[in-house]
């Protein structure tokens, strides 16, 4: 157990060395130049300028440079934000999506498993094919459609209440970010219902399920503990890459809500090319979602004693 | 329990007869045995009949539907679809005079408490869609007239809509420009004391006509210099049977353009890079040893990468210069980072096959490793890569909309579904048809791939095969 989790946490620092050199040589295909994007500056300020952020040293230095500064964890200092620097940025936007993304997670697990259950449950009845009906169209519309429709929903509630029951957009309490964590994870609940309702109809088929109804267990038991424990194990194995799905998905929903979040900086960032802060987020994310997936597997282990990690 | 009597002749040995030699059907190839099987599943048929209507829409469209995508109309913004009309040609534009008092009514030294409404509102002369002319009587001791524009019947005094304008006491006439459409509008003329409002006011509703000027006409290509409607005249004009978005262009045209860009990346781009996949992964799986282990690892790698960001980093990466679409760079950073899970697919079946008795009998009998890849392995992996490339075109599409939805798709004007979808939900609520169409585009195309992506999986599913 220990050997594996040391030696998966190894093959993640090994990810993550890729994917910021990856986004390393990616910056330097770039186009242009970051001090090319305000007014023309004359040479001299210009050199200053390069000399200050390391533009003026060979490539290869400054990845090595690049490199030292991201393993003391270090992203550098915003290029359009004046002495804004990169950590502070992440420090005070990326637990807006943080919270947005785990009140996501939470929706779309609760959702998906509660709707997978019931429609194996009435399988082929009528709560199952609405809900298949729902979870199809939940696959199908895009992310934004969702995040619009959402936001007209909360605009007609508030004219019908004649006051603000909830905000339309914004941040600060926990009202503001319901819907769109709500509306963020749609299509994870819709994907996890799927599974959860092949994979109940599979259990069902189980000599355990028959075992225990055979013994005359109550049919609520067989279902809550047998059925229903067994069938949300694929449901746990998928939550580790859904995190990455719905952290990235969150860039819409805090476009559309105006939330200000880590997506909507790394969005306004791309548009700016704001260098230090492209790279560092990226940097970031790719880090925080190999161990999530990583967490998520040694996790899985704790509750399927049938995986043994090697 | 009592069984049958058994009588002597049930254990007589069985006689080999032609008869049961005989296949009673055809024998059916992996192919032919899917496709029957496909053939019964209604959904991923009607998905195919989708699937293939959306391709004739994208490719004939623009043949039967020869308008230009790109032609703006400034006169003709964000109309909902409609039936074709006709719109009357009229002389340009002339001033307004307006109607003003010689006399400038008195102000009375006490603003009154309250004032009577408006009478006798008005249209002056023809309200077209050049201009709304409207004129009323003044009010003894008004110090002045707000006027107000509703595009649906106000709700009292307080939703009387956008103002227009105010004017003075003694001008009591009102010229309206602002954007008209053929549609019904409410006019209201409040009197004021100068400053507040008082709770009175006329109300009129007015449907302006549509209408169209010779050098209009000229420029639009609805007539030619020597053919020149008669100012009176009635003329067709452009028909735009989706509406026009924001910039007046035909919705049709451009969703029929969008469509060639949303279906160019997401059919092209999951081809490439399950070719590379496939390539990729049968080598690797081919080959195995170290080399396998090497290969495979640096396509974990990949996997790794967080999908959007890198998406968007490499497009930036790749640059779109000016003129340039940005279809390019979306199609190569989809290629780069779209392929390892094809090759770790194909290097797993490949693991399998490799095993498998038929390839040791290829290989005794000399067959050669290209032979032995080409004629055995890689036919086999078909079935699987093609469920892969079936939710692949879904995903991809999904990601060009993404894309173009926070704007780090294809450059405008360049339309795609995405980008329309971004263009049109900022004026969802007043406009909804701008993003209704290409998001249910886009909602139909991937729920067609899907639910033919569910069929071919389980037409090609070993599993269901013996089950039945």
């Amino acid at each position: 157990m220990f050997i594996y989790t040391l030696k998966r946490l190894l093959a993640g620092l090994v990810t993550v060395w890729f994917i910021a050199t990856a986004t390393f040589i990616a910056m330097h295909q770039v186009p242009g130049d970051p001090l090319m994007n305000d007014k023309a500056v004359t040479e001299e300020i210009r050199a200053n300028l390069q000399a200050q952020y390391g533009l003026d040293k060979p490539v290869t230095e400054q990845y090595f440079i690049f490199l030292g500064n991201m393993l003391r964890g270090d992203f550098g200092i915003s290029f359009t934000q004046q002495n804004r620097r990169v950590n502070d940025i992440i420090r005070e936007h990326f637990p807006v999506s943080a919270a947005l993304g785990v009140l996501a997670i939470f929706f779309a697990a609760a959702g998906g498993v509660l709707w997978g259950a019931l429609t194996a449950l009435y399988r082929n009845r009528m709560p199952d094919v609405v809900i298949m009906f729902l979870v199809i169209l939940g696959i199908s519309v895009p992310s934004f459609v969702f995040a619009a429709l959402g936001q007209l929903a909360l605009v007609n509630l508030n004219k019908l209440a004649d006051h603000s029951v909830l905000p339309v957009a914004g941040w600060g309490s926990i009202w503001h970010a319901l819907v769109p964590s709500l509306v963020l994870g749609l299509g994870t609940m819709a994907l996890l219902t799927r599974l959860m309702r092949s994979s109940m109809l599979e259990v069902v088929s189980e000599d355990y399920i028959r075992t225990a109804k055979a013994k005359g267990l109550s049919p609520v038991r067989v279902f809550f503990k047998h059925q229903l424990r067994n069938a949300i194990l694929p449901v746990v194995t998928v939550l580790g890459p859904q995190v990455a799905a719905i952290t990235t998905g969150g860039f819409v929903v805090e476009l559309v809500f105006a939330i200000p979040g880590l997506g909507r900086y790394f969005v306004q960032a791309v548009q700016q090319l704001d260098y230090t802060v492209i790279m560092g987020t990226t940097v970031f994310y790719g880090a925080f979602l190999v161990f999530m997936v990583i967490l998520v597997d040694i996790l899985y282990g704790f509750i399927d004693p049938r995986v043994r990690l090697k | 329990m009592s069984s049958p009597a058994l009588q002597p002749e049930a254990f007589k040995p069985a006689v080999r007869t032609a008869e049961a030699q005989q296949m009673s059907r055809p024998s059916l190839s992996y192919w032919q045995d899917a496709g029957a099987r496909l053939r019964k599943n209604t959904r991923a048929l009607l998905s195919l009949g989708i699937i293939i209507l959306l391709g004739f829409f994208t490719l004939l469209g623009p043949l039967l539907w020869r308008v230009d995508p790109a032609l703006q109309n400034l006169g003709r913004v964000s109309e909902a679809p409609a039936l074709p009309k006709t719109a009357k040609v009229v002389a340009p534009y002339s001033s307004f005079e307006g109607i003003t008092l010689d006399d400038v009514p008195e102000q009375p030294d006490d603003i009154p408490e309250s004032l009577p409404a408006p009478t006798n509102l008005r249209v002056l002369g023809e309200a077209n869609t050049q201009g709304v002319r409207i004129a009323w009587e003044p009010v003894p001791g008004a110090g002045g007239y707000n006027i107000y524009r509703n595009n649906r019947l106000p709700d009292g005094a307080n939703d009387l809509g956008l103002p227009l304008g105010v004017t003075f006491p003694e001008e009591i006439s009102y010229e309206d420009r602002l954007g008209l459409k053929d549609k019904d509008y409410y006019y209201s003329v409040v009197p004021t004391d100068g400053f507040d409002e008082y709770a009175n006011y006329a109300q009129i509703k007015v449907t302006p006509a549509l209408t169209i000027t010779q050098q209009e006409a000229l420029e639009l290509g609805l007539a030619t210099a020597d053919n020149l409607p008669a100012v009176g005249e009635e003329i067709t004009v452009a028909f735009h049977p989706l509406g026009t978005d924001y910039l007046g262009r035909d919705m049709l045209a451009r969703l029929m353009e969008g469509a060639r860009v949303s279906l160019f990346i997401g059919l092209v781009a999951p081809l490439l890079f399950v070719l590379v996949g496939i390539v990729y992964g049968g080598f690797a799986g081919y080959l195995g040893g170290t080399l396998d282990s090497l290969l495979m690892r640096f396509a974990d790698f990949v996997v790794a990468l967080p999908f959007l960001l890198f998406m968007i980093l490499f497009k930036i990466g790749f640059g779109i210069g000016p003129g340039e679409s940005g279809i390019l760079p979306m199609l190569i950073a989809l290629v780069l980072l779209g392929w390892p899970a094809t090759a770790r697919l194909v290097r797993g079946q490949v693991l399998q096959i490799r095993e498998q008795g038929y390839i040791e009998a290829a290989r005794l009998l000399g067959a050669s490793n290209g032979y032995l890849i080409f004629r055995h392995i890689l036919p086999n992996t078909m079935g699987v890569v093609l469920v892969t490339l079936t939710f692949a075109v879904p995903a991809a599409i999904f990601t060009e909309a993404f894309l173009s939805f926070i704007g780090m798709g294809v450059a405008p004007p360049t339309p795609s579904w995405g980008s329309m979808c971004n263009e049109g939900v900022k004026t969802m609520l007043s406009h909804p048809h701008e993003l209704i169409f290409p998001a249910a585009f886009i909602s139909v195309t991937v729920l067609a791939f899907n639910l033919l992506g569910d069929g071919l999986t389980e037409a090609l599913d070993a599993k269901m095969r013996s089950r039945e």
